[in-house]
């Protein structure tokens, strides 16, 4: 809502100057946006008369004029505006003056003749956008006036951004009642008289969807002026509030929708048939809007109809059919109070939102519509002449809201807001909103004005009373209730515990969008379903991510193109799948690495990680849990075949490990060495409460064993093959080298095996491990065809 | 004995000469070993009379002694200046940087989450996660924004289907925490949310913090009472300014926005507040009934207060970032900053 300080002034007018008012507004919750001056700056602009025009001897589009300015002698002024005429007043910028834009008017000659200033146009001024020549002044503007002053431009605009529960203040009247009731200020409305019938003439009104349609009155007004024009006055109030001059008819309903927040509209009698119908649509009906577009409407919309077309979409836009134009006479206007749960949501779903849908949905009075009447026909009388029939309504007042008393507990306000003012105070405050209070035993029965739609309920009055009294005046408390202790399940890793896991390991935590580019999934993930956005932003946020490797890529790629060649990033948060008619979310860690192990040093020998480098940082995430976890051989799409780890607890799939696919890496330019992680959050978290074991004071026995196996046999199968054998009294197996190439034969790798045996209640003797040692290798021998390396 | 003397002296000039440990250790052995100059003049008493032996026996003692203790002494100075060599061999450049791996870091919005969660779970509040592909219900309807409310327009809701969408806020872990348990409730709700709208001060995904305290005494006192004290703790600053203005939603009533003392220009007035000395860091209110009804919890029985703040905004006033976009490119000269 958007407003003239100077028309707020004429309502109510408190003590108080721009910044304190907006201040006031904002700290009851009417808040302040903006507050600009009325008028861009400018000086030495007065009212001018034209009092000649003579072709200009050089130029065939520039005009000599000689202009009356005040108390000088007639101005010479060049002038190239089409419609300047002997005659018409327009303002003029003086030679000293300043135009916006701080442009200084000097003496100038305009192809050789001398100019001693500027007509300006309402464009030049900053007071309109149209830019149809000069600005026309009323005849009776006072020559040499000052137009600042004639037009009442040192005023501000003032700009409040309504929550949608105070639909009562889209309009000037209602800013002015709140001001009044937060600075204790009496209104001083404009007086109107209502306006009585001079002719008979009346149309038909039928309403046949009461329940949206509780009132709607009509009336008609014969025999308008089709010439005449907007005063300034009304047309600089509209501009100030926001609307743009569209003919004097359409500025008379605009105007009343901003002073009394009252919709109306006005349709050419002429252009109707018969009488006016008030309808719901039938499915599939069509109509073309004032802005020329068509649209198809469906059984919910309201519709104001004549015997034969369809006129309006009810509260929310006129149709082409019906409007004003510049040749109407006969005007039938139209104030109903459409019921807002019928009206909310139509414009939207049409594309549209109008000042009118805008009030209609949040309410507006119904018990205004008479007023509104009655001051838009005097309007119209004073300003085009013509003459008003009777109002006709018809209105259905069990569809019209009911003001029901509510209960307001003085108890309940001390529980809500830790504190009741005294009891005249709470009145005075409701009192003063409009609220009839009278006392009932364990505090008030309050009914709310007609106008406030959002108090329906004790805490809505709560609220008021909070409100006015003032927020900051209210009292402040520190009771946090008792507090408890909460479950600390210990075998649950803290999230914080893995980020700073894997940020001490040289990681940097990523935040990506959760919605990501379709084909890129679609290459990363082609088995899973994923779920689309129905209205996406754009094509590269239109799949809501089935991995946050998608992302992640994204963000090596983004540091890539900017100097970066290591790259180490984690994320965590969900990925989403389809499962047949459920979506999955999922909570994952993921990670990405590119580049050098460690960042470049003088004291290590620069190397690109790879594989078993990312593997000791998820081995190291998996270590927190302290659960048994293996690694088997694998494929993946979005993954190098050969290099490509599923992470296992059992049997359960804790996540992915592998460096990524060169064929995906080379198509969406990601270099191939890029390693990617990703493991389930959930399962990654749960580990174990630790149970203490025995220490044993008896040594630990090693014995190293180097093996030669088929280069297939993978070392986590020897691993698992020499614990089955060895039994308890096996510590641990250590695998201290892999070696391939001269000495073994083709195909064929050596093992070199570190065993830890060792007895919680006995020293192990040489014999003991012998045997252990030799059943381990004769199983080897038997399950793998393992050979002792020479 | 003028040959003994000679001797001696002889020997001192030989430890005295002796360059290193091992040409020491020569000297000793040349004149006080077994075989040593020194030694074998003992061995020649008995060639004296008996009468001398005794005199000459403590004079070549005395002298051994004499010799023993310079190489003693030798030895000393010689294992000093060789530690010294050492030492100053072994002198390195301290200003060299360390080797191995450098630590990452957190990503400034969940080094700003982990800092709210930290000082709510001081007042007891344990952090919920909710799903974020929310039903219609809970993100809407349950809160008491039914089909068609103003308020639904200025959500700018992505849409998954005609029942589903991708939560706009935190506040349906409201519902989902007190539609499954009984009060009271102390929760705290973090996590992503997303509105369909991009520009210069919008991102479509940004991160929320939702609170809900639900007890038989909770009122709107303790509301400001508890996020005064949150905020000045956030930003660390006792004085810091803060009011509470009216404000509207849908789900709770009394409803009310937080301003703080604008933390750029301590109130001045900047270009970052507009001029107004104030920043809107916060939505909250009391519990509306409605919310209540929809999840079952008795009216008269139970209070709640309920907050919800932008980590995004946060972050950006405890660390001066000007550029919300920035939070999501993941460009490593931004995150970096943040270890």
């Amino acid at each position: 809502m958007k407003f003239s300080e100077a028309w707020l002034r004429e309502w109510v007018n408190p003590a108080l100057d721009t910044q304190q008012l907006a201040e006031q507004l904002t700290m009851a919750g009417l808040e302040v946006d903006a507050v600009e001056p009325a008028a861009e700056s400018f000086s030495g602009v007065v009212v001018a008369e034209v009092l000649s025009v003579e072709a200009h001897p050089d130029a065939d589009k520039l005009r000599v004029c000689q202009v009356a300015a005040g108390d000088t002698d007639p101005l010479q002024i060049v002038c190239g505006a089409p419609n300047v005429r002997a005659g018409m007043k327009a303002p003029l910028a003086t030679v000293g003056g300043r135009m916006p834009g701080d442009m200084k008017i000097k003496k100038a000659k305009l192809r050789g003749v001398p100019s001693h200033g500027m007509l300006c146009s309402a464009r030049e001024l900053g007071l309109s956008e149209e830019h149809e020549g000069l600005m026309e002044l009323p005849a009776d503007a006072p020559v040499g006036r000052d137009l600042r002053d004639y037009l009442a431009l040192d005023d501000m605009t003032i700009e409040i951004d309504l929550t949608p529960n105070r639909g009562d203040c889209l309009g000037m009247e209602g800013v002015a009642r709140e001001v009044g009731t937060l600075t204790r200020t009496d209104l001083t409305p404009p007086a109107f008289e209502p306006v009585a019938a001079a002719i008979e003439a009346q149309l038909p009104i039928d309403v046949q969807a009461p329940d949206a349609c509780p009132r709607y009155l009509g009336r008609v007004i014969r025999g308008i002026n089709p010439d005449a024009r907007t005063p300034l006055w009304m047309q600089e109030k509209l501009r100030r509030g926001g609307l743009r001059s569209l003919g004097p008819v359409v500025d008379v309903t605009n105007y009343v929708l901003l002073e009394l927040g009252q919709p109306m509209h006005a349709f050419d009698l002429d252009r109707l048939s018969g009488g006016v119908v008030v309808r719901y649509a039938q499915s599939g009906e069509q109509l073309t809007l004032l802005d020329e577009r068509e649209v198809e409407l469906d059984e919910q919309t309201l519709l104001i109809c004549d015997q034969e077309r369809t006129l309006a979409l009810a509260g929310v836009m006129g149709g082409v059919d019906s409007g004003i134009s510049a040749s109407t006479e006969n005007l039938f206007l139209e104030v109903a109070f459409f019921t807002p749960e019928k009206i909310a949501g139509r414009a939207r779903h049409y594309g549209l939102s109008t000042d009118s849908s805008y009030r209609f949905e949040r309410g507006v009075d119904p018990e205004l519509q008479w007023r509104a009447m009655e001051r838009a026909t005097a309007l119209l009388l004073e300003l085009l002449g013509g003459q008003a029939g009777p109002v006709c309504e018809v209105a259905s007042a069990q569809y019209l809201p009911v003001k029901t008393a509510i209960s307001l507990r003085r108890d309940r306000i001390r529980r809500l807001l830790g504190f009741v003012p005294e009891d005249v105070q709470v009145e005075d405050i409701l009192t003063r909103l409009g609220v009839t209070v009278t006392a009932d035993g364990e505090g008030w029965l309050a009914t709310p004005p007609s106008y406030r739609f959002d108090l329906a309920i004790e805490a809505d009055l709560i609220e008021e009373v909070g409100r006015v009294y003032g927020y900051n005046n209210l009292p402040t408390a520190n009771n946090h209730g008792d507090l408890t202790m909460r479950p600390l399940p210990e075998a649950e890793t803290p999230l914080e515990r893995l980020q700073a896991l894997l940020v001490d390991r040289g990681y940097q935590e990523a935040i990506t969008y959760s919605f990501v580019d379709a084909e890129l999934l679609q290459d990363l993930e082609p088995d899973s379903r994923p779920v689309p956005l129905s209205n996406p932003i754009s094509s590269e946020m239109s799949m809501m991510r089935t991995s946050l490797w998608a992302g992640l890529l994204g963000a090596v790629r983004h540091n890539l193109a900017r100097q970066h060649s290591r790259i180490r990033l984690f994320e965590s948060g969900l990925k989403y799948i389809q499962q047949d008619e459920d979506i999955k979310q999922i909570n994952v860690l993921a990670g990405a690495v590119v580049g050098d192990l460690y960042p470049e040093q003088w004291g290590v020998q620069t190397r690109a990680a790879d594989f078993f480098d990312v593997k000791g940082d998820v081995e190291a995430l998996l270590d927190i849990g302290g659960q048994a976890i293996r690694f088997q051989a694998a494929q993946h799409p979005a993954l190098h075949p050969g290099q490509t780890a599923a992470i296992m607890r059992g049997e359960t799939q804790l996540g992915w490990l592998g460096c990524i696919h060169p064929g995906l890496a080379r198509k969406h330019g990601i270099p191939s060495k890029t390693c990617l992680f990703e493991l389930d959050m959930d399962e990654l978290r749960k580990g174990r409460v630790p149970s203490f074991e025995k220490l044993s004071r008896f040594p630990a026995i090693r014995r190293d064993l180097a093996i030669v196996v088929n280069v297939e046999v993978p070392a986590g199968a020897l691993c698992d093959s020499i614990h089955r054998q060895a039994g308890p009294m096996l510590r641990d197996v250590l695998v201290f080298d892999v070696y391939q190439g001269k000495g073994i034969e083709s195909g064929r790798k050596s093992v070199a095996l570190g065993l830890i045996l060792q007895d919680s209640s006995r020293t192990l003797t040489d014999d003991e491990v012998d045997a252990v040692e030799a059943g381990i290798i004769a199983q080897l021998e038997k399950q793998f065809a393992a050979t002792l390396r020479e | 004995m003028e040959a003994l003397a000679a001797l001696e002296q002889q020997a001192r000039e030989a430890v005295e000469k002796a360059a290193d440990l091992k040409a020491l250790d020569d000297v000793r052995v040349h004149y006080l070993g077994k075989k040593g100059v020194l030694t074998q003049q003992l061995k020649q008493l008995g060639k004296l009379p008996p009468e001398q032996r005794r005199e000459a026996g403590q004079s070549i003692n005395v002298a051994k002694k004499q010799v023993q203790e310079a190489i003693e002494a030798r030895k000393l100075q010689l294992q000093q200046a060789e530690l010294e060599a050492q030492l100053s061999a072994e002198k390195i450049d301290v200003t060299l940087p360390g080797r191995g791996q450098r630590s990452g870091g957190l990503h400034p919005v969940t080094r700003t989450l982990q800092r709210i969660q930290q000082l709510f779970a001081g007042m007891g509040f344990e952090s919920v996660q909710g799903p974020e592909i929310e039903d219609d219900y809970h993100n809407f309807e349950a809160l008491n924004i039914p089909e068609h409310h103003p308020a639904r327009a200025m959500h700018d809701t992505f849409y998954i289907d005609a029942h589903h969408v991708l939560r706009t806020h935190t506040s349906p872990v409201q519902i989902r925490v007190m539609e499954t348990q009984k009060p009271p409730f102390r929760i705290i709700a973090p996590g992503r949310v997303y509105r369909c709208d991009s520009d210069l001060t919008h991102t479509p995904m940004f991160h929320q913090v939702e609170g809900l305290l639900v007890d038989e005494n909770v009122s709107f006192a303790d509301l400001k009472g508890m996020l005064e004290e949150f905020l000045k703790h956030f930003f660390e600053r006792d004085a810091l300014g803060v009011r509470f203005r009216p404000s509207y939603f849908p789900f709770t009533e009394p409803s009310a926005e937080v301003d703080i003392e604008c933390v750029i220009c301590s109130g001045e007035g900047c270009r970052v507040c507009s001029h107004s000395g104030w920043l809107e860091v916060l939505g909250c209110g009391m519990v509306h009934p409605n919310v209540f009804q929809h999840v079952d919890v008795d009216n008269e029985q139970y209070t709640g207060l309920a907050f919800g703040m932008g980590v995004e905004r946060l972050a950006m006033l405890k660390y001066g970032v000007n550029d919300l976009r920035l939070f999501f490119e993941n460009d490593l000269q931004f995150l970096q900053q943040f270890r």
